[in-house]
């Protein structure tokens, strides 16, 4: 029997971590990622777990550190937050490009300047192309299940590629909610152990992470681009069989919420999700026709779900927590490419920068005002919203 | 600890390398390997090295390598010795780095530092060419002074290499209380050997800073490798160390120092140097071995 406790998503995760028995795991302390870390030398010091913990002095040695861990055929786990995922950023290709399935839990947050400890999701969309799978979470429930997908995702042969867990900082990792943590035995039957042949091998030894020159170079990044083909449609299985094992679906790639006869729909990403779903229910109960589109998988990204709705609503709204400054918000861009020949309105939502709250209220003006939209109204595509001036 | 020179293998666990002819850092690297042999996992940086010898779809390395991020041969080798306790690999295998003077001293010491105080069981070799020549031959923090470089060009405002006196990765290592560190040269095989071995024997994070003259880089003939690297440590300029125990020790001090001259007018990279720069080159010298002489004795 699964056991149920009141966590922060910090504690959830490093529950995730500990039924993943990792061989070894290798961290650098930043906020608001501390706490994840400080559980697991906790889970060590009672006894509780038994595996390498390797306290080094950077988040540069921490993933090279696991990238050296992973070349043995360690499963290996770290974590890191926004100046950490900076200094690390070297590292994240290394990893990715030698096809070493490691899980990291970054816990969003803003990057300086200005200096900042709070949540936005600005980290992590910096390192959108690192070749690192990026899955979002909204609540700490999520963040357990999902780090123990994360590895059946990454170390699928088929996949070989790395998976970065985003948990909003704060709003979640600092967030207390009752979690339900599955029992070793069930997640033994779902995960098994790590076996790969991309490691070193004394019996027959290996060139690994070589260099590459022009002439093979290409094959090797298309075979990436195939692995995240195959992430795709394994983000989905993978989620399927968690569901049957424990009752929770986070529907894979995407989940809508009360999509079916929507009209306007939000598209969101992480524990803001969470809030949608409430300003949702509110405003059906109002008799307005509105959904969400929960992104759980911002790589691969679901493009094919995008293409497949271009013409479902009439209008779409993105909520983003970063910015590409001198083009959208980035989980907006990808949207709109996405659903390119669309006859939906559109709008991008720029909230929540540097941890500010994004209340219901503010949820609701954008459901207005995509309505608006809808009744003609002109609105510029890419608004900041609740902001003290323009 | 003796290397029996009669005892080495034949079998070569480097060969076919794409390096230039005489370069002291493949010296280095053969010699280590001959004596780790094959029970042996190999990470290397950025550096020469890594790159005339391992690029797709040829390596002439044969141990088990890894080529890692240049500021990051220490905490791979680490992650790599972690991992294999963790895994329960046979105890006898060696986790060797074979990194540059740059990747060493310059951009790797963050993390090597990181190592050497976790103590991870680790061979950490710095093969010291004295630049970044894998760049094309910029200095770097063990540049020798005056040295002409890429970016210590010579001219009327420039003599070359600023610093005085090269960084000691020997010191800084002892100075983490590593349970054993060494510098080394590859004019002195035996020692050089005896030194990995030693290394190979002793349990936690072990490194040896080893002389590896390149011949491009410092503008002399390939085929006096061996005597360029001898006479740095007959004027005095190289020298012979070992760490261990919390003790210091040489393993060679010349009777007499060979005039200095005769090391630097042998290469290209001194050429504009006069007779009162060494004389002041020759005064640095004799200040710093006072001031080892008297840490070390
Ligand atoms: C982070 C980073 N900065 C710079 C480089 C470029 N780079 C590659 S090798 C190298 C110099 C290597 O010099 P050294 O470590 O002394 O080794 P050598 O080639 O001289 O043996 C440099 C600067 C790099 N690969 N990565
Ligand atoms: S440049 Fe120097 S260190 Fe590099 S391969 Fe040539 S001789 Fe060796």
């Amino acid at each position: 029997m699964s056991k149920k406790a009141f966590l922060s998503a910090n504690e959830a995760a490093a529950y995730g971590v500990k039924l993943s028995k990792p061989h070894v795991v290798s961290a650098y302390p930043i906020t608001p990622q501390t706490t994840l870390v400080e559980k697991i030398a906790d889970f060590l010091a009672n006894g509780e777990a038994d595996f390498k913990y390797m306290m080094v002095e950077s988040e540069h040695s921490a993933m090279a550190s696991a990238l050296g861990a992973s070349l043995m055929g360690a499963r290996t786990f770290t974590a890191s937050s926004s100046q950490g995922l900076l200094y690390m950023c070297e590292m994240l290709s290394y990893v990715s490009g030698s096809r070493n399935p490691i899980v990291m839990v970054d816990a969003n947050r803003s990057i300086a300047t200005p200096w900042n400890i709070f949540g936005d999701q600005r980290d992590a969309m910096a390192m959108r192309d690192s070749g690192w799978i990026m899955l979002f979470v909204e609540s700490g429930q999520e963040a357990l299940d999902t780090v123990i997908q994360a590895y059946k995702i990454a170390e699928d042969p088929e996949v070989m590629t790395p998976v970065m867990v985003n948990i909003d900082g704060f709003t979640l990792t600092h967030t207390y909610d009752m979690v339900e943590i599955p029992e070793q035995e069930e997640v033994d039957s779902f995960l098994p152990p790590y076996n790969t042949t991309n490691k070193m091998d004394m019996k027959n030894p290996k060139t690994l992470c070589q260099s590459v020159g022009p002439d093979f170079h290409t094959e090797g990044r298309y075979l990436q681009q195939k692995a995240f083909e195959a992430a795709k449609r394994k983000i989905v299985s993978v989620n399927d069989e968690y569901a049957k094992l424990t009752g929770r679906s986070y529907g894979g790639l995407i989940e809508e919420y009360r999509c079916d006869d929507a009209e306007v729909v939000l598209v969101a990403t992480g524990s803001v999700a969470g809030t949608v779903r409430a300003v949702v229910d509110e405003m059906r109960e109002a008799g307005k026709k509105v959904g969400l589109i929960k992104l759980r998988s911002f790589r691969p990204f679901p493009k094919e779900y995008f293409e497949s709705v271009k013409d479902k609503f009439k209008a779409i709204g993105v909520i983003d927590k970063s910015i590409s400054f001198g083009y959208d918000g980035t989980v907006f861009s990808e949207v709109k490419s996405a659903m390119y020949g669309s006859s939906a309105k559109m709008a991008n939502y720029i909230v929540g920068l540097g941890g500010r709250d994004i209340p219901k209220k503010m949820l609701e003006d954008m459901y207005n005002k995509l309505f608006g939209m809808v009744s003609g109204k002109n609105e510029a595509e890419v608004q900041f919203l609740g902001m003290r001036w323009e | 600890m003796a290397v029996n020179l009669k005892n080495l293998p034949d079998e070569e666990l480097l060969y076919g390398v794409k390096t230039c002819q005489g370069c002291g850092v493949t010296l280095a690297a053969r010699l280590a390997l001959k004596v780790l042999g094959e029970r042996t996992c190999l990470a290397t940086p950025a550096c020469c090295f890594a790159a005339t010898t391992t690029v797709y779809p040829q390596s002439s390395i044969f141990v088990n390598n890894a080529i890692t991020a240049f500021p990051a041969l220490a905490s791979t080798i680490s992650g790599m010795a972690v991992a294999a306790e963790a895994l329960g690999w046979d105890e006898d295998i060696t986790f060797l780095g074979i990194a540059g003077d740059g990747g060493t001293v310059d951009i790797g010491l963050q993390a090597l530092s990181g190592a050497a105080e976790r103590n991870d069981n680790i061979i950490y070799i710095c093969v010291d060419n004295e630049a970044y020549m894998n760049t094309g031959n910029q200095r770097s923090g063990v540049t020798s002074y005056k040295a002409w470089t890429t970016t210590t060009p010579t001219g009327p405002c420039s003599k070359g290499e600023k610093n005085r006196f090269k960084k000691s990765l020997f010191e800084i290592m002892a100075a983490h209380r590593v349970p054993y560190t060494a510098t080394a040269s590859v004019a002195y095989p035996k020692d050089f050997m005896e030194k990995v071995e030693k290394a190979k024997n002793i349990k936690g994070c072990k490194v040896i800073h080893v002389m590896t003259p390149c011949p491009t880089g410092w503008g002399y003939d390939p085929a006096v490798t061996v005597r360029t690297a001898k006479l740095a440590v007959e004027c005095g300029l190289w020298y012979l160390a070992e760490f261990e125990n919390n003790e210091f020790k040489f393993n060679f001090v010349p009777k007499e120092f060979k005039p200095v001259e005769e090391y630097l007018k042998l290469q290209r990279r001194f050429r504009h140097l006069d007779e009162s720069d060494y004389r002041e080159i020759e005064a640095n010298r004799d200040i710093e071995w006072n001031r080892m002489r008297k840490r070390f004795a």
